[in-house]
């Protein structure tokens, strides 16, 4: 079995996974509120959070499509914000933290089994997230115990900080701002007003919007210092019609993070898997997500990724720049890039800054509670891998490669149970469809050793 | 053999390494079996080395209990920290004694110890699947019939008033019920109430003192939690009550426990229920 893995390619999986993935708008820590009656759903949605003590960054992504003047979003947060606590910042960077964290595909060659080699590896692609945001606009108003904090125009959002002694009064002030909110908003509007939380209201300002030039909405950054470390997710699941993606991006210093009030799972990682799947690894990753959420009973966080910022291996993505990570709210990291950034190994200088990526799929029946996140000292690298193993297609002659090929009919079937495993899809369509891409069950004819003697498969007969 | 059924601590050795097994086999922890074996040596290393140093025959059902409950409880990379929290864990029963008793539950101390002063151990409280929750909660239920009445009192306290606080909290705050449930699923917090909190040497021998103790321990586990958001409020909560214990067993005085030994039950219900047996037996080393 001196098989040996060679070569490698960077099969670039693309976007139309994250796409399939993510799917239209989305809300996450909100809720849309539209103002006309369109459909908007809450989907997915992707938020980088910066944790140091009580430091906090949270950037929110924003793939809001629809009318822009119906963008509204709602954001419980645990203290007056000011104005220079708010930033808007580019989808860029969100994207590149979601393409160096996501599950990634790595593709070996078997080498000529005649031949004994050294083994080198190979490379990756993946799924990107998906996600969201949105905003409301609002009018100052000072009526019914509700307290307009702040109020500010940052990039194309105009921002209200509102605190409110009772959450009918609230609600009535949002619904004459022309918010709508879902049944039961006030139950849970209530129940933060009573944890002294204030309310982070944002609309899109067109005229701004115009000027920047952009179709998109920008990601909006809040800063602040708070000793909860938690997402609040239960808004968002008020009006989700189904389930909601979010992913959960955290940099921190001392190492990764986990939720302590649900279960963090490791995603199934580091398997062999049919090479078909290089042309489907959008819809393999989603489908065995999918697999693995009903497994744990539906309330799981999942790890995807938990890494040290300065390197990766095989890399999906570079890591991001410090210019990047300050940017994410990373305060610690030098200003100005100094480039100490070693793809694949680790860096000279280290960063300083690890990485977790944490998936989930929720609502208000498997996750009643916010997300609450504790750092843990867990250094330790942990990535969504997927292996493709390519068999050697040459035309090997020797004793070796008759072993060889006698091997692989057994390795394709573990494979083929792998895949069927992880994704609850049929046995014997993933044999075909392993067979119809050159993976083939069947034992290989042992040719006579006459035949091999003289070569001369033509004349038999 | 009377003597073995009648120690408790078989008991909870038979049933932790079934949790830890369990938990193995079901895959719901990600521990790694060396991580167990350098508890475990460290801790029999500490006490034989305290047995030696007060010139006792060391026991070492003791420290294999705090070896099982600090590899559930306690996560590490590395080593070293495990190994330090077990000698902090097994030393402070012979280096931090008072009246004749050691001051604090030695897996709890060592545990805060670590998580206090150093970033390279953790406690994984949100970690346990519905199963192995389940599986805690019946050991648990289990250990009232070993103990035979003695100390059953302390996790059935320490729960309920725990369990009372979260729903007291979600009734003020409105929110539904699913919240607290949440809250209470939690592996962790079983084994630690069971298998923690609940251990006769720390707790005060007085019945009343002992309900002040596990109930004022759950209060504060809760303040610390939701109040100041401190994730290990459990495990600094029972470090607080043992030092403060003291004060209260000098207001309830009673009779030291010795493993063994049915429980003391309050005056009041003393005149109702029949009067405990109290066997005699040599009292154990630690």
């Amino acid at each position: 079995m001196q098989r040996s893995l060679k070569k490698s390619l960077f099969a670039a999986v693309s976007a139309i996974a994250a796409a399939s993935l993510t799917g239209g708008a989305v809300a996450f820590c909100g809720f849309y509120v539209a103002k006309a009656d369109t459909k908007l759903f809450n989907k997915a949605s992707k938020v980088a959070i910066m944790r140091d003590d009580d430091r906090t960054v949270i950037t929110m992504a924003n793939d809001f499509q629809g009318d822009l003047a119906e963008f509204a979003m709602v954001i419980p947060v645990p203290v007056v914000l000011e104005e220079g606590q708010i930033h808007v910042t580019e989808n860029a960077i969100l994207d590149h933290l979601d393409a160096y964290t996501s599950p990634r595909l790595v593709e070996y060659f078997d080498d000529d089994p005649c031949v004994m080699y050294e083994r080198r590896e190979l490379m990756s692609a993946m799924p990107m997230a998906g996600a969201i945001e949105e905003d409301g606009g609002i009018r100052k108003k000072d009526s019914l115990g509700v307290t307009i904090e702040a109020q500010y125009t940052v990039g194309e959002y105009d921002i209200l900080i509102l605190s409110a002694e009772e959450s009918d009064g609230l609600s009535t002030w949002l619904k004459q701002n022309g918010y709508k909110l879902p049944d039961g908003a006030e139950a849970t509007l209530a129940s933060y007003i009573k944890q002294d939380t204030k309310f982070f209201v944002a609309k899109v300002n067109l005229e701004e919007q115009a000027q920047t030039n952009l179709k998109y909405l920008r990601p909006l950054q809040i800063a602040f210092e708070s000793p909860k470390f938690m997402l609040p997710i239960r808004l968002g699941t008020l009006n989700a019609d189904g389930k909601q993606e979010l992913f959960v991006f955290t940099l921190t210093r001392k190492g990764r993070v986990e939720t302590t009030n649900y279960r963090t799972v490791k995603l199934p990682s580091n398997m062999t898997v049919p090479v078909y799947v290089k042309n489907e690894f959008g819809d393999f990753y989603k489908t065995m997500f999918e697999q693995q959420v009903e497994k744990e009973n539906e309330r799981a966080v999942f790890l995807e990724y938990a890494w040290d910022m300065s390197w990766c291996d095989p890399c999906a993505a570079d890591p991001l720049s410090s210019d990047e990570l300050r940017e994410l709210g990373v305060y610690w990291t030098g200003g100005g890039d100094q480039s100490g950034i070693m793809p694949r190994r680790p860096a000279p200088q280290a960063q300083d800054v690890f990485v977790t990526r944490l998936h989930v799929s929720y609502d208000a029946a498997h996750f009643p509670e916010d997300l609450m996140f504790k750092e843990t000292g867990d250094r330790s690298n942990f990535q969504g891998r997927y292996v493709l193993q390519h068999p050697y297609k040459g035309d090997a002659q020797c004793d070796a490669a008759e072993s060889y090929r006698a091997e692989l009919p057994k390795r394709f079937e573990t494979e083929a149970q792998t895949l069927a495993n992880l994704t609850g899809w049929d046995i014997d369509d993933i044999r075909n469809k392993m067979n119809d891409a050159g993976q083939s069950f069947e034992e290989p004819k042992n040719d006579s050793w006459w035949k091999r003697l003289w070569g001369n498969d033509d004349k038999e007969g | 053999m009377k003597g073995l059924l009648n120690d408790p601590r078989i008991y909870q050795i038979v049933t932790l390494s079934g949790l830890l097994a369990f938990g193995w086999l079901a895959r719901a922890f990600d521990i790694d079996p060396v991580h167990f074996i350098a508890i475990l040596l460290t801790a029999c290393a500490a006490q034989a080395l305290g047995s030696f140093m007060i010139a006792t025959k060391p026991d070492f059902k003791s420290p294999l209990i705090t070896a099982l409950s600090l590899t559930l409880l306690l996560r590490a990379d590395t080593l070293w920290p495990l190994m330090a929290a077990a000698a902090i864990a097994i030393g402070s029963k012979f280096m931090l004694r008072l009246n004749g008793k050691h001051i604090f539950n030695p897996a709890n101390i060592g545990i805060v110890a670590m998580v206090l002063l150093t970033d390279a151990a953790w406690t994984t409280p949100g970690q346990w699947g519905t199963a192995i929750w389940f599986a805690a909660l019946l050991a648990g239920a289990g250990l009232f019939v070993t103990y035979r009445a003695a100390r059953f009192d302390v996790p059935l306290i320490f729960l309920g008033v725990f369990a009372a606080s979260l729903f007291a909290r979600a009734i003020w705050l409105g929110d539904p019920f699913a919240i607290p449930l949440l809250r209470l699923e939690n592996g962790a917090l079983i084994l630690f109430a069971f298998f923690m909190i609940s251990d006769p040497k720390t707790t005060p021998d007085g019945a009343i003192a002992r309900a002040a103790f596990a109930g004022g321990a759950a209060l504060l586990a809760y303040v610390l939690t939701f109040h100041f958001f401190i994730n290990d409020g459990l495990f600094y909560a029972l470090a607080i009550a043992t030092l403060v214990r003291p004060a209260l067993e000098w207001l309830d005085p009673a009779p030291h426990y010795k493993w063994g030994d049915p429980v003391t039950r309050p005056k009041i219900l003393r005149r109702f229920l029949p009067p405990l047996k109290t066997p005699a037996h040599p009292a154990p080393a630690e």
